[in-house]
């Protein structure tokens, strides 16, 4: 690690412009993608902003059909709220999934949809849950947040600070993980929403990141069973391929996932 | 059986420090002045140094020296060396390149230091040695074995044509041919053995002292074996003289093998101390030990086995080509000859083998010798061509290695190694009984019914341990005797202490040592203390390896008691005025047999030491050394039957069953024994099922250079194992002891793949059997069954 200055804000706004001030500058909401990177030294930010301790970003509400969760929530936080189990037991699913025990007691929420890793678990249930992704300086819906590897809509130094998730009437999500990091090679997140609507979300697999699969969301929502998906497929020409899982694998892997997911509604299946 | 004699599952005396995070470990050591060392390593797989500028570097805060290869050569400080002699067919020697620690011309992996730093901070360090600039001719590397030795190839030594190290055969290639010629049935397979990263949990760290007033030299290290790293680093790479160097092993996190050799790293350390003037510490970051530790296995084989129409074995052919990597570590030249080919007779009478090996040169990181060394690689052979042969000739693979069993003892196989004793078919009876071996065709129905495919496979393995004697291993080439060393010594007061030549890095011997103490003087192991790893304390050894320190070690223990038993009866027969037979020592008294008389050990010992009243002529005292060199090696044996069930649709393997049946003679303490068959059967099942290491064959950048690419075996990736043991008592050696810390890594690959290749009905799948690589022959098998 090359030698940076860790700061601790104590507000959104103090955040703010602690990044704007300081020049060269990362946010840091658990670090499990940073910390490795600057350990490998190959990042050096002269300073990093801790966003886990602003009491802006933490706690999570759950108000009628929507579940807000501040982005400085830990996943462990997720996992075991009782208003989240109730609301979208999925979700907490989800949360208690990712990592182990110490990756869900130090990652955030908001550090995973930021950074958008293509094989993190969140993504997939921001976009099947239509959510709405809250900054310090705006509001952005699902559809038009994540924009690719790692990368999303948010600006230079704009802070993530929570999300809304839309309780759906039924969901499900299935993943069949990495067998080295753990991270999903196919995770397929799928919700059908009180108006009827279908969401299907694939992370892990897509070479552009977590994605929408409309051909499977049109099946569903003519017909929301696991058999609806009978024959559907991904074309692999837009999946990954690596030492773990060539594209063609992962384009059977999605459709295994989205129907285990179809076939285990209300849970997590992996 | 004492409470804490042999026998006993005594709980490990050593845990206490290490759960509660008082191990010490090099990392933990610090002496007055230190500084750091960072290496500056090659990101090239094969480049040529064309010049070197460490100007920048010199000049940044805290550096105390910038040392190349070219300071290095200056000082005399020699090439690293491989310790086993390997002679080829035409019976030339083998075709060493140089290496040296740090490289001067040419780079052939990528992580091979070329340079150090050392300054006051870590940081320091590591920011300068990213400041020195070197102008790389880069070279196309060569990783692919196949490759490697076509013709035309680039060499990358000068020594090694076609970089081929040597061309090696072992056995009777015309008493082969003739077996193969008279065959009923041939059975063929060709093998991919894959490559390993070791993984310690600690990583590799040396601190090397040089101190001015006395020109002694220190090293602290994370060696399995300190007194041969001093001697090496003495005799060879004249860093020090042999009366001047002390090596210090201490609390070591796990070697595998790979804390045997003598790295770059070491010498430089304590090398660069001397030139700096400051203590160098260096701590290895994981990617250093996934680049530089040496890895293990790698051979592409072809076999064949032949058998008459009765179903018995006529004969083996076996040719290997064994990835050496870039330069020959301290063993590897053992590995895959003396180590391997002489284990291709199994468990069964094969009258005809013959085996022929290729080491060669590629641009990957070395390979020595990893848990198993060389027998994991014959077990993995011998066991899916049996498995293989039973599912042709259309019999069970138990039926069919019971008909070809050795059974009579000693047995002279034809690849030089007499067994001593065994009993396979007791092994073989106990595993399938505890797998309900017969109530698998049930279990794979049911399992039908939830859409898995259900497998069961066997591997009935033999390894060789305690590598001895002393005068065999160096006819075959060994630079160095295998025997062992101990002192016993009783202290005034009576407690004990063992000075081994052993050292425990995981093997538990502050425990097991101390039973067989315990055992031999009554005494309780908390009054017995385990001395080892430091070259100043132990007289000398030859460290811990190939499952030897109890068959090895533990009996150099035992000479020495017999020493201390016989002089403190002679002490106690003199007090009682008693016959020097008739003394019997137990539950820290000392008898006379058959009368009321008695005494306490501490009377003994104190006796010793007051030398008030000694027999006549007896030097006071009570303190015995002695070497053991075992009369031949150890043959531990057993049977490991796997049972899997496969997920069709993503080619997830699960292990749902997993039973040894180990035969390791007799057992100290069988928890402990267990402890290491767990260990070693998750570091095979990873080898079967997940380690995989990748190189980009146009770069030879390892891909797999951290966790989030090299797959480690979880808890929650295996099994509660069904452990149990038989036991014939090894005659080698005075506590019939045969080994047991490799076994687990032997035996259980190829239990892992048959049970997969008979799940799948397709013998064709490659270790690592990746969930992908399952996937796609589990379609293979759905469409076969649909057209059926």
């Amino acid at each position: 690690m090359y030698e940076t200055t860790y700061h601790r804000p104590k507000s959104l706004a103090e955040a703010a412009s602690l990044f704007s001030s300081s020049g060269d500058a990362t946010y840091i909401s658990g670090g499990h993608t940073l910390l490795p990177t600057l350990k490998a030294r190959l990042a050096q930010p002269a300073n990093l902003i801790d966003l886990r301790h602003v009491p802006e970003l933490k706690g999570l509400q759950v108000t009628g059909d929507t579940v807000t969760i501040g982005a400085a929530t830990t996943h462990r936080e997720v996992a075991m709220s009782a208003d989240v189990k109730k609301a979208i037991p999925t979700l907490a699913a989800l949360a208690g999934s990712i990592g182990d025990p110490a990756v869900r007691h130090l990652g955030t929420m908001g550090g995973s949809v930021a950074n958008n890793d293509p094989a993190a678990d969140y993504p997939a249930a921001v976009l099947a849950l239509a959510a709405t992704v809250s900054t310090n300086k705006r509001q952005i819906a699902a559809d038009q947040y994540f924009t690719g590897l790692y990368s999303t809509s948010l600006e230079e130094g704009e802070i993530l600070t929570k999300v809304a998730f839309k309780a759906p009437a039924q969901s499900g999500y299935a993943k069949f993980r990495n067998p080295a990091s753990h991270y999903p090679m196919a995770g397929v997140f799928v919700a059908k929403h009180k108006d009827g609507s279908v969401r299907v979300a694939v992370t892990g697999a897509g070479n552009n990141g977590v994605f929408r699969w409309k051909a499977a969301e049109e099946a569903l929502a003519k017909n929301f069973s696991a058999d609806a998906l009978k024959g559907l497929t991904v074309d692999k020409a837009g999946m990954m391929g690596d030492i773990h899982g060539s594209a063609e694998y992962r384009a059977n892997l999605v459709a295994v996932m989205a129907r285990r997911a179809m076939e285990n509604l209300g849970k997590l299946t992996m | 059986m004492g409470v804490e004699g042999i026998g006993a599952r005594v709980a490990r005396k050593e845990d206490k420090r290490f759960i509660t995070g008082k191990g010490r470990y090099t990392d933990d050591m610090k002496v007055p002045g230190m500084h750091y060392a960072a290496f500056a390593r090659s990101p090239h797989a094969h480049a040529r140094i064309r010049s070197i500028d460490t100007s920048a570097a010199k000049a940044m805060p805290g550096v105390d020296g910038v040392l190349t290869g070219t300071e290095l050569a200056a000082d005399g400080i020699g090439n690293l060396i491989c310790g086993w002699m390997i002679k080829s067919k035409d019976g030339t020697p083998m075709k060493m390149g140089a290496f040296p620690a740090l490289a001067r011309e040419t780079v052939r992996f990528v992580g091979q230091p070329y340079a150090v730093v050392v300054a006051a901070t870590q940081a320091q360090a590591r920011d300068a040695a990213e400041a020195i600039v070197v102008d790389w001719e880069e070279l196309p590397a060569v990783i692919d074995l196949n490759y490697a030795i076509k013709k035309g190839t680039l060499q990358l030594h000068p020594e090694a044509e076609n970089n081929v190290i040597y061309d090696w055969e072992l056995g009777d290639s015309k008493a082969a041919d003739v077996a193969f010629a008279k065959a009923a049935h041939v059975t063929k397979l060709d093998l991919v053995n894959n490559r390993l990263v070791p993984n310690a949990m600690e990583p590799r760290a040396a601190l090397g002292v040089y101190d001015t007033g006395d020109e002694n030299y220190t090293l602290w290290t994370t060696s399995q074996n300190p007194h041969v790293a001093r001697l090496v680093i003495s005799a060879f790479y004249n860093v020090a003289p042999e009366n001047k160097l002390r090596v210090i092993a201490p609390d070591v996190g796990g070697g595998f093998g790979s804390k045997i050799f003598i790295y770059p790293e070491e010498i430089v350390c304590l090398w660069a101390s001397k030139k700096t003037g400051v203590p160098v510490k260096w701590v290895a970051d994981r990617t250093e030990a996934f680049l530089t530790d040496a890895h293990g296995r790698d051979h592409i084989t072809h076999a064949e086995m032949a058998f008459d129409a009765d179903n018995k074995m006529l004969g083996l052919k076996v040719d290997t080509i064994a990835n050496f990597g870039a330069y020959m570590s301290l063993f590897s030249s053992s590995v895959p000859t003396y180590l391997y080919a002489t284990l291709l007779s199994g468990q069964y009478v094969i009258p005809a083998i013959h085996a022929n090996v290729r080491a060669v040169y590629t641009n990957t990181s070395p390979v020595d010798a990893y848990r198993g060394a060389g027998r994991p690689e014959a077990t993995f052979v011998m066991e899916r061509l049996v498995e293989t042969a039973a599912r042709e000739l259309g019999v069970s693979p138990a039926e069919l290695r019971r008909k070809n069993f050795v059974r009579t003892f000693p047995y002279q196989t034809p690849v030089i190694m007499t067994y001593d004793a065994g009993d396979y078919e007791a092994s073989l009876n106990a595993a399938m009984q505890a797998a309900d071996y017969a109530g698998f065709g049930q279990r794979k129905l049911e399992a039908e019914k939830r859409g898995k495919l259900r497998g069961i496979g066997m591997s009935c393995y033999i390894e060789a341990c305690g590598i001895a004697p002393s005068a065999a291993v160096g006819s075959l080439g060994a630079g160095v005797g295998l025997w062992e060393s101990a002192e016993v010594r009783v202290n005034p007061i009576g407690t004990v202490e063992v000075l081994t030549g052993s050292h425990s890095h995981g093997q538990s011997h502050e425990t097991t040592f101390a039973q067989l103490v315990s055992q031999r003087l009554g005494l309780p192991i908390e009054n017995i203390s385990i001395v080892h790893g430091d070259t100043d304390k132990v007289q000398f050894g030859m460290g811990t390896y190939g499952s030897r320190s109890g068959a090895v070690g533990m009996s150099a223990i035992f000479k020495a008691l017999d020493k201390v038993e016989a002089k403190a009866k002679k002490i106690a027969a003199h007090l009682m005025e008693a016959s020097e037979g008739d003394i019997e020592i137990s539950n820290g008294e000392v008898r006379v047999a058959g009368t009321d008389k008695k005494l306490p050990w501490v009377s003994v010992a104190l006796g010793a030491y007051t030398g008030h009243n000694l027999p006549a002529g007896m030097e006071p005292g009570l303190k015995e050394g002695a070497f053991y060199d075992p009369t031949n090696f150890t043959f531990p044996a057993g049977c490991y039957i796997c049972e899997v069930e496969i997920d069709p649709q993503t080619g997830h393997t699960e292990i749902v069953q997993f039973v040894a049946a180990d035969d390791f003679g007799k057992l100290i303490n069988p928890m402990v024994v267990e402890g290491q068959v767990h260990g070693g059967i998750a570091q095979g099942v990873g080898q079967a099922l997940m380690e995989a290491c990748h190189y980009d064959t146009e770069t030879g950048q390892l891909i797999t250079a951290s966790y989030n690419d090299y797959t480690m075996p979880r808890a929650d990736d295996l099994p509660s194992f069904k452990v149990s043991t038989t036991e014939t008592i090894c005659p080698g050696n005075p506590l019939g002891m045969k080994g047991c810390g490799e076994a687990g890594a032997i035996g259980s690959p190829p239990a892992v793949i048959n049970a997969i290749t008979d799940a799948l009905g397709d013998n064709s799948i490659t270790m690592p059997a990746t969930a992908e690589k399952v996937w796609r022959l589990a379609q293979k098998a759905t469409m076969r069954q649909a057209a059926e």
